[in-house]
C-alpha cells in the first residue's frame, strides 16, 4: 500500500508522455523546442547571409572604415575634412545627433511644463489655446512637423549681405542684435567662444563653483534637521557663480570673438554659425515632443490628491514651500518616468535629420556612407548598436531614478 | 390658517415666491468673462496675450485658406489668377494631383474604384469591432474582410483569397475539434491544417489563373495616402497578436522562454524605426534564401509589424502586472491550466486595462507610416516630396500639400484618439 502513494516510486518510473502531460516537465520541454527553434533558425538566417554574401562576392569587414569619406558635412564640431576617415564621419553624426538631442531635451521641457502647467489653467482662453497646441502636435506626423517647421526656417531669413557695412561705408540694411547675433540664410549668427591660455583653471573654478554650493546645500539642510534653523538660501548662487567670475577676471583666459561684418564685402566673418539644419530639427523636435510632454506634466499634477495640498497648508507652510516640499516629489514621480521615455523618443525621432539634411549618425553613417561603401549590413549593424546603447543608457538611469523615488514600503 | 396667534406674529406669508432669477453678479457673459478670463491682473494680460496670437495665426490661416485658388494647372498660373500679392494659398494642386496624393502616381486610374471599395468595406468589416452594439452578424464581414481587401487591392485571380480563406476556416474547425484535449495539440494541428490547405489551394490557384481575375497589381505601384492606410491598419492588425504572445512571454516562469521576449522587445524598442526600415530596404534581403524576391512593401510591413508587436507587448504587459494577484489564484483554483486561465480569466481583463495604451501605440504607428518616405517608397508624405514638389508646375507649393497632409492626418489620429476615449468609458465597470 505504501508504495503506491510513494512519491519516489512514481518519479523512478519515468514515462516519456510525462514530457508534455506532467506540470513538472512540461515546462522544461516547451523551452527545449523554443530553443531548438530559435537555434534552427538563427542558423538558417546565418547559412542564408553567408551564401549570399559568397554568391554577392562581399565579405562581412568594418576596414573600410578608416577609408577616406570623401564627402562634406555641413556641421562638424570636431575637425573634419572630406578625406578624414568613414569612421571620422561617423563620429561627427554621432556627436551632432548627441548634440541635437541634449538641446531639443532642454527646450522641450521647458515648452512642454509650460503648455502642460497653462493647460491646468483657471484661464479659459489659455487652457483652449494650449489643447489646441497639444492636440495638433500629437496627431501629425513627426516627419511632416520636421519638414514644415524645416521650410519655414529654410525660407526666412535674410541674405547676409543686408547686415554688411563693408568697412563701415554702407548703412547696413539689417541691424545684428545686440551687435552680436543675427539671423540670415545661411544660418545663425553668434559670438565664438575663444579659449585663451589658463581656460582649464576657468573650468575647475566652475566646477569648484559647483561642488562648493552642494556643499552649502547640504550644510543647509543638517543645520535645519540637526536645530531646527533654517539659513538662507542665497548664499549658494554666489558659491557657485564667484569663483569662476573671479578666475575669469583674473586670468582673463575666455574671450568672445563677435561675427565681423565689416572687413569682408560678401559674407559676415568669424563669430559661430548654427546651421540652418540643426535650427530646423531643433525646434521641430522640440515642439513635437514638448506636446506629449505637456501631457505628462498634466497628468502628474492630476495625480496629487487636493487633499495633500490642504493638509499642508493646515500644518501651516507657506504656498511655496507646499509647493515644493509636497506637491511637486509627488507629481515628479508621475511626471519623471514617462518625460525620460519622451527624452528616449526625441532621441529616436532626431534619426529623421535627414530629411532637413541635418547630418547626424544616420545621415553620415546609414545615409552618404552605406551609399559609397555598399556596406549595408555593416552600417545598419552599427547605426543599431549606437542607439541600442544609448537607449539602454537611459533607461539605466530611469531605472535608478525610480528605484530612489519609489514609496518606501515595509 | 387659524387667527390663534394673529396678534402675536407681525405677517404670515400665505403663498410661495415664485423663482427668482439668480443674483445679476453670479451670472451672464460678463459675469463669466470675468471669472474665466480675468480674475486677476496676471490672467488679464495672459487672456491679451492669448487673444493676440490667435489674431495673429488666424489673420494669416483666413486669407490664404478663403482667397486661395483651386483650379489652375500650374503655380504660375495660380499667380496669375490670384493676382499681385494676394495671400490666398494655391490649393489647385490639390485638385490637380488628387489621385495622386491619394493612390500614388502609378496605380493604374481605372482600378481606383477597387481601393476605394475595399476602404469602405473597412468601415463595415470594422463597426462590430469597434462598437458592441453593432448587430454580430456582421462580423461574418469583418472575417472574409482580409481575404477580399487583398482581392481587390492586388487584383488576381479571386482563387487565392478564396483558398487562403479555406486554410483558416478549415483550421479553426480542426482546432475546435482538438482544443478539449489540450490548447497546444488543438493550436498546433489546426495550424498544420491550415498549411496543408494553402499548399494545396497554391496549386489550384496556380493552375486556374484566371477565375474571376482582377487586373493584377504589383506592390510598387501602390503609394499616396492608401500606402499610409494599409501599412498601419495591417500592421496594427498583425502585431496585436504578436504583441500579446511577446508579453506572455515575457511574464512567463520560463527562463528561457522569458530571455528570449525580452531580448527581442528590448532590442526593437531600444532602436528608431527608421534603422528597421533601412534594414527592411537593404539588410533583409541577405537573411533569405538565394533566388527568393520578396517585394519592398512585405519587407516593410514585416519590419513595421515587428516594431509594433514589440510597444504593443509592453502595454499588454503593463495591463497584466496590474491585474491583482488574485485574479491569477483564482483561476488556477478553478483547476484551469495555463492557456484556458489565460484565455478565459486574465487576458479579457487585462486586454481591457490596455486599450488607451494599444491605442497609443496604433496612432503612433499609423503616424509612423510616413517614415517609409525615406527610404524613397511613395507614400502621402513621399509623394509630396518626390513627384509632385520636385514638378516644373508646383516646384513651391510647400504649405498647400504639407497642409493638407497633416489635416488627413490629424483627422484620423484625433478620430481614433476619441473613439478610444469613449471606448474607455463604454468599459469603465468600476463605480467612481
Amino acid at each position: 500500500m505504501a508504495s503506491i502513494s510513494d512519491p519516489q516510486s512514481q518519479q523512478d518510473s519515468f514515462r516519456l508522455s510525462m514530457l508534455l502531460n506532467d506540470t513538472r516537465y512540461r515546462g522544461l520541454t516547451f523551452q527545449f523546442i523554443a530553443l531548438i527553434l530559435i537555434i534552427f533558425v538563427m542558423a538558417y538566417l546565418g547559412m542564408n547571409l553567408v551564401s549570399n554574401l559568397a554568391t554577392a562576392g562581399l565579405t562581412f569587414s568594418y576596414d573600410f572604415l578608416g577609408d577616406p569619406a570623401g564627402y562634406d558635412i555641413n556641421q562638424a564640431l570636431i575637425s573634419y575634412t572630406s578625406q578624414s576617415t568613414h569612421l571620422r564621419a561617423a563620429f561627427v553624426g554621432v556627436i551632432n545627433t548627441l548634440l541635437v538631442a541634449l538641446f531639443g531635451c532642454i527646450t522641450a521641457t521647458i515648452i512642454g511644463v509650460t503648455a502642460g502647467v497653462l493647460r491646468l489653467s483657471k484661464n479659459w482662453l489659455v487652457a483652449k489655446l494650449m489643447a489646441v497646441y497639444v492636440e495638433a502636435f500629437r496627431n501629425v506626423p513627426v516627419l511632416i512637423w520636421i519638414l514644415i517647421i524645416g521650410t519655414i526656417v529654410t525660407i526666412s531669413g535674410a541674405n547676409p549681405r543686408a547686415f554688411l557695412t563693408r568697412g563701415g561705408s554702407v548703412e547696413p540694411e539689417s541691424e545684428m542684435l545686440f551687435g552680436a547675433f543675427a539671423f540670415t540664410n545661411r544660418g545663425f549668427y553668434s559670438p565664438a567662444v575663444n579659449l585663451g591660455p589658463g581656460w582649464i583653471i576657468v573650468l575647475l573654478a566652475l566646477i569648484a563653483g559647483i561642488v562648493g554650493a552642494l556643499l552649502w546645500r547640504r550644510h543647509m539642510r543638517k543645520t535645519l534637521y540637526a536645530s531646527g534653523k533654517l539659513l538662507p538660501g542665497w548664499p549658494t548662487w554666489i558659491i557657485l557663480i564667484a569663483p569662476v567670475v573671479i578666475a575669469q577676471l583674473v586670468l582673463g583666459s575666455l574671450s568672445l570673438s563677435m561675427p565681423d561684418v565689416e572687413s569682408n564685402n560678401f559674407n559676415i566673418q568669424g563669430g559661430t554659425v548654427i546651421g540652418k539644419p540643426f535650427i530646423a530639427l531643433w525646434l521641430a523636435l522640440s515642439v513635437y515632443t514638448g506636446a506629449f510632454i505637456a501631457e505628462n506634466v498634466r497628468a502628474g499634477i492630476l495625480a496629487v490628491s487636493k487633499g495633500q495640498t490642504e493638509a499642508a497648508a493646515a500644518l501651516g507652510l507657506r504656498p511655496r514651500r507646499v509647493m515644493n516640499l509636497v506637491i511637486l516629489p509627488q507629481a515628479l514621480r508621475v511626471i519623471i518616468p514617462p518625460l525620460i521615455s519622451q527624452y528616449l523618443n526625441l532621441t529616436k525621432n532626431s534619426s529623421l535629420a535627414i530629411a532637413v539634411g541635418y547630418a547626424d549618425i544616420t545621415a553620415t553613417l546609414g545615409g552618404i556612407t552605406l551609399n559609397q561603401t555598399g556596406k549595408a549590413l555593416e552600417c545598419v549593424l552599427l547605426l543599431m548598436l549606437f542607439y541600442l546603447i544609448i537607449s539602454l543608457a537611459i533607461s539605466a538611469i530611469m531605472n535608478v531614478y525610480n528605484a530612489s523615488v519609489a514609496l518606501k514600503e515595509r | 390658517m387659524s387667527d390663534t396667534h394673529a396678534e402675536s406674529v407681525a405677517y404670515v406669508r400665505e403663498t410661495f415666491v415664485g423663482e427668482q432669477p439668480p443674483p445679476a453678479q453670479e451670472t451672464g457673459a460678463l459675469i463669466w468673462l470675468r471669472k474665466n478670463l480675468f480674475s486677476n491682473w496676471f490672467y488679464s494680460i495672459l487672456t491679451l496675450l492669448a487673444l493676440y496670437v490667435i489674431y495673429v495665426l488666424l489673420s494669416g490661416f483666413l486669407p490664404w485658406l478663403l482667397g486661395g485658388v483651386w483650379d489652375a494647372s500650374s503655380i504660375r498660373e495660380c499667380r496669375e489668377i490670384a493676382g499681385e500679392g494676394a495671400a490666398g494659398g494655391c490649393f489647385a494642386v490639390l485638385s490637380e494631383r488628387w489621385n495622386q496624393l491619394l493612390f500614388g502616381f502609378s496605380y493604374p486610374s481605372e482600378a481606383y474604384w477597387r481601393p476605394t471599395l475595399a476602404l469602405v468595406l473597412l468601415a463595415v468589416a470594422a463597426a462590430p469591432v469597434l462598437f458592441p452594439k453593432v448587430p454580430r452578424a456582421l462580423l461574418i464581414v469583418t472575417l472574409i474582410y482580409p481575404f477580399a481587401a487583398y482581392y481587390l487591392i492586388w487584383g488576381g485571380t479571386i482563387l487565392i483569397s478564396v483558398m487562403a480563406l479555406l486554410g483558416v476556416i478549415v483550421g479553426y474547425i480542426v482546432y475546435s475539434r482538438l482544443v478539449d484535449r489540450g490548447f497546444a495539440l488543438g493550436f498546433f494541428a489546426g495550424v498544420a491544417a491550415a498549411i496543408i490547405v494553402w499548399q494545396i489551394g497554391g496549386f489550384i490557384a496556380a493552375a486556374a489563373p484566371n477565375v474571376l481575375a482582377l487586373t493584377e497589381i504589383p506592390s510598387r505601384d501602390m503609394g499616396g495616402f492608401m500606402l499610409n492606410l494599409i501599412l498601419g491598419v495591417v500592421c496594427v492588425s498583425l502585431s496585436l497578436p504578436i504583441g500579446i504572445v511577446l508579453a506572455l512571454g515575457r511574464q512567463s516562469s520560463l527562463p528561457i522562454i522569458k530571455w528570449i521576449c525580452v531580448v527581442f522587445i528590448e532590442f526593437i524598442r531600444g532602436v528608431p524605426l527608421i534603422t528597421l526600415l533601412f534594414v527592411a530596404n537593404v539588410v533583409l534581403a541577405y537573411f533569405l534564401p538565394p533566388g527568393t524576391n520578396f517585394d519592398l512593401i512585405l519587407r516593410v510591413i514585416i519590419m513595421i509589424t515587428m516594431f509594433a508587436s514589440a510597444y504593443i507587448a509592453e502595454v499588454i504587459r503593463g495591463g497584466l502586472a496590474a491585474l491583482p494577484r488574485g485574479q491569477y489564484e483564482g483561476a488556477e483554483s478553478l483547476g484551469l491550466d495555463y492557456a484556458q486561465s489565460m484565455r478565459l480569466i486574465i487576458l479579457p481583463q487585462a486586454l481591457k486595462i490596455s486599450i488607451p495604451g494599444i491605442v497609443n501605440v496604433a496612432v503612433g504607428l499609423f503616424k509612423d507610416t510616413t517614415l517609409v518616405s525615406i527610404i524613397s517608397m511613395f507614400d502621402l508624405v513621399g509623394m509630396i516630396r518626390g513627384p509632385i514638389l520636385a514638378s516644373q508646375d508646383w516646384n513651391g507649393v510647400y504649405w498647400e500639400l504639407y497642409g493638407f497632409a497633416a489635416f488627413l492626418f490629424f483627422i484620423v489620429c484625433y478620430g481614433i484618439s476619441q473613439y478610444s476615449q469613449w471606448l474607455e468609458r463604454q468599459l469603465a465597470t468600476d463605480h467612481r
